[in-house]
């Protein structure tokens, strides 16, 4: 699979083409966005936020219910726009990234088209950017290929595990090469075990293609398990509690055997602890150190 | 494709079966209470005068059929065509709202006598005017509901896409609605025969279902009346297959 970045469409610019270690991937300045509400001030989600990820850097966003992790994904995708602050992503706007298609996303929701196969829904980003049929094709096959699905190409989404259409998901994420990703929960509505397959295939994927992530997620040990750095977040108003560094090596190296490491376990904890810090609110989301089974799917 | 077979045969046996046990009771109570043919003819009368006039009921369901098919063309269209206009711009939807809910109370036939005297009762224009209209209303609405089916993930989805406006409605929009669109075009192709043939009764030129049943009727050729009835039953079915080829033809998966 090392090709993956290689088989890019003659024509358009490689998202990687960025200088890597100059211009960080992700730049977040003292962000805030403001929900307007029907009366009253409306509603703080992200309060001052500042964040800057590195290229080829994993980054997870963990927090509460309405810390507005998911909220701050979509304000780096350009989904929706700050109240205030700036958002670069390579050194240009949010806005601009978008249109040069810099990044590649992935939802909660796999959000596959039905009426398109496995591999038509992978080349739908590539079909839609004007690329050439038979590079298309080529590039799905490979794709399909990482994400373990060379069987079920030809498969309807409707005919496939929630899983395996996750695993769709994220290929069609990554059809674009993008130096770029963005996930939100991409992995919520999915088992603990078929999580956990899904992390390490993710931790290997990222391994290969260098991509640099944000991932969006409520799962501690999910976060610590893949990421560089983990930022914690609090809710009303969203902002950035505190940053975890997790020193547990190169993607390339994490495997199954990472989650029984005393490391990951010091790590967790460390994560837990600001998690629950200054909890003072009753109701305040629940968030498991050690999630004990499939998580409720979350209809957004 | 066996699974089809089987359940394609159950599907068209099954009617079959009720429509001949439901003839023979017909026949049977036609013949053993003495049924006058005014009030209700035998089932083989019917048949008999319909092969009689095989010609003359062809050649109205070909005009009928004819009136129908523009009607449920032209309405067909103009309903997807405003449904797409109306989704895409809040003020088009917001204006045409009442005109079309106006319009989906109107029993449209009743515009049937002022129509003929703007065409002219020699033309079948009124007609087609007629069935389109009533074909307008539910393609429209349908076809309405339908493009607002996006889900948001995939509008967020054409957004990081950065693709037009053109390219998401091509893409995700029309797919989406597709079956709705065809909801509205299958309940479309009976009314579009409904309409065409009710339409005759109010006037125009002969020729026509419409129009030879109430002749056969008035002239106490009750058999021949119930001929032609039978003969726009299997135009209004003839139509409402086809609608229903269409669909599977362009829906099923390759």
């Amino acid at each position: 699979m090392t090709n993956l970045n290689s088989s890019m469409p003659a024509g358009s610019v490689p998202a990687g083409s960025v200088p890597a270690g100059s211009v960080p991937a992700v730049s977040v300045h003292g962000v805030s966005r403001v929900f307007a509400a029907r009366k009253g001030p409306g509603v703080a989600a992200l309060n001052d936020v500042s964040l800057t990820v590195a290229p080829g850097e994993f980054v997870s966003l963990i927090g509460p219910s309405g810390c507005g992790k998911s909220t701050l994904l979509r304000l780096i995708a350009d989904l929706d726009t700050p109240t205030s602050g700036s958002v670069e992503v390579f050194g240009k706007p949010a806005r601009q990234a978008r249109i040069d298609q810099d990044y590649g996303i992935a939802f909660q929701q796999a959000g596959l088209l039905p009426w398109r196969t496995v591999a038509g829904n992978i080349e739908l980003p590539l079909e839609l950017h004007g690329v050439a049929k038979a590079t298309r094709r080529r590039r799905a096959a490979d794709l399909i290929a990482l994400v373990g699905l060379a069987d079920f190409a030809s498969h309807y989404p409707d005919q496939l595990s929630g899983g395996m259409q996750q695993r769709v998901a994220i290929a069609r994420s990554l059809a674009e090469s993008p130096s770029l990703l963005l996930m939100d929960e991409p992995f919520g509505a999915l088992d603990e075990m078929t999580r956990e397959r899904m992390q390490n295939e993710l931790v290997r994927i990222c391994a290969e293609t260098k991509a640099a992530v944000v991932f969006v997620t409520h799962s501690i040990p999910e976060a610590v398990f893949l990421s560089n750095r983990v930022v914690v977040l609090e809710a009303r108003p969203g902002r950035i509690r505190s940053v975890v560094d997790v020193s547990l090596g190169e993607m390339s190296g994490r495997n199954e055997d990472l989650r029984e490491d005393a490391g990951f376990f010091h790590s967790l904890s460390q994560v837990r602890d600001l998690l629950h810090g200054t909890e003072v609110d009753a109701n305040a989301p629940r968030t498991n150190a050690i999630p004990t089974g499939a998580r409720g799917v979350e209809t957004r | 494709m066996r699974t089809t077979q089987a359940g394609l045969l159950q599907t068209v046996l099954a009617p079959i079966v009720f429509g001949v046990v439901v003839i023979m009771l017909w026949q049977g109570l036609v013949t053993g209470l003495a049924i006058k043919a005014f009030i209700l003819p035998a089932p083989f009368a019917i048949g008999a005068e319909f092969a009689a006039n095989l010609q003359n009921v062809a050649n109205g369901m070909a005009v009928t059929g004819g009136n129908a098919l523009i009607g449920l063309l032209t309405g067909a269209l103009l309903g997807i065509l405003f449904a797409i206009v109306a989704a895409l711009t809040r003020l088009v939807d917001q204006m045409a709202a009442p005109v079309v809910a106006a319009l989906s109370v109107v029993p449209i036939v009743a515009l049937a006598p002022v129509l003929y005297t703007m065409f002219g009762a020699g033309a079948e224009t009124a007609r087609q005017l007629v069935a389109a209209l009533a074909v307008f209303v539910p393609v429209y609405f349908n076809t309405l509901k339908g493009l607002r089916q996006v889900r948001p993930v995939h509008r967020d989805l054409m957004r990081a896409y950065s693709v037009s406006s053109w390219q998401a409605t091509r893409v995700v929009t029309l797919p989406t609605a597709l079956p709705f669109v065809f909801t509205g075009l299958r309940i479309a192709s009976s009314l579009a025969v409904i309409s065409a043939l009710i339409a005759e009764y109010f006037g125009g030129p002969v020729g026509g279902l419409g129009k030879s049943i109430t002749s056969a009727a008035s002239s106490s050729n009750y058999g021949l009346a119930w001929a032609y009835v039978l003969g726009s039953i299997i135009l209004g079915l003839l139509f409402y297959a086809a609608a229903l080829i269409v669909e599977k033809l362009i829906t099923r998966r390759p």
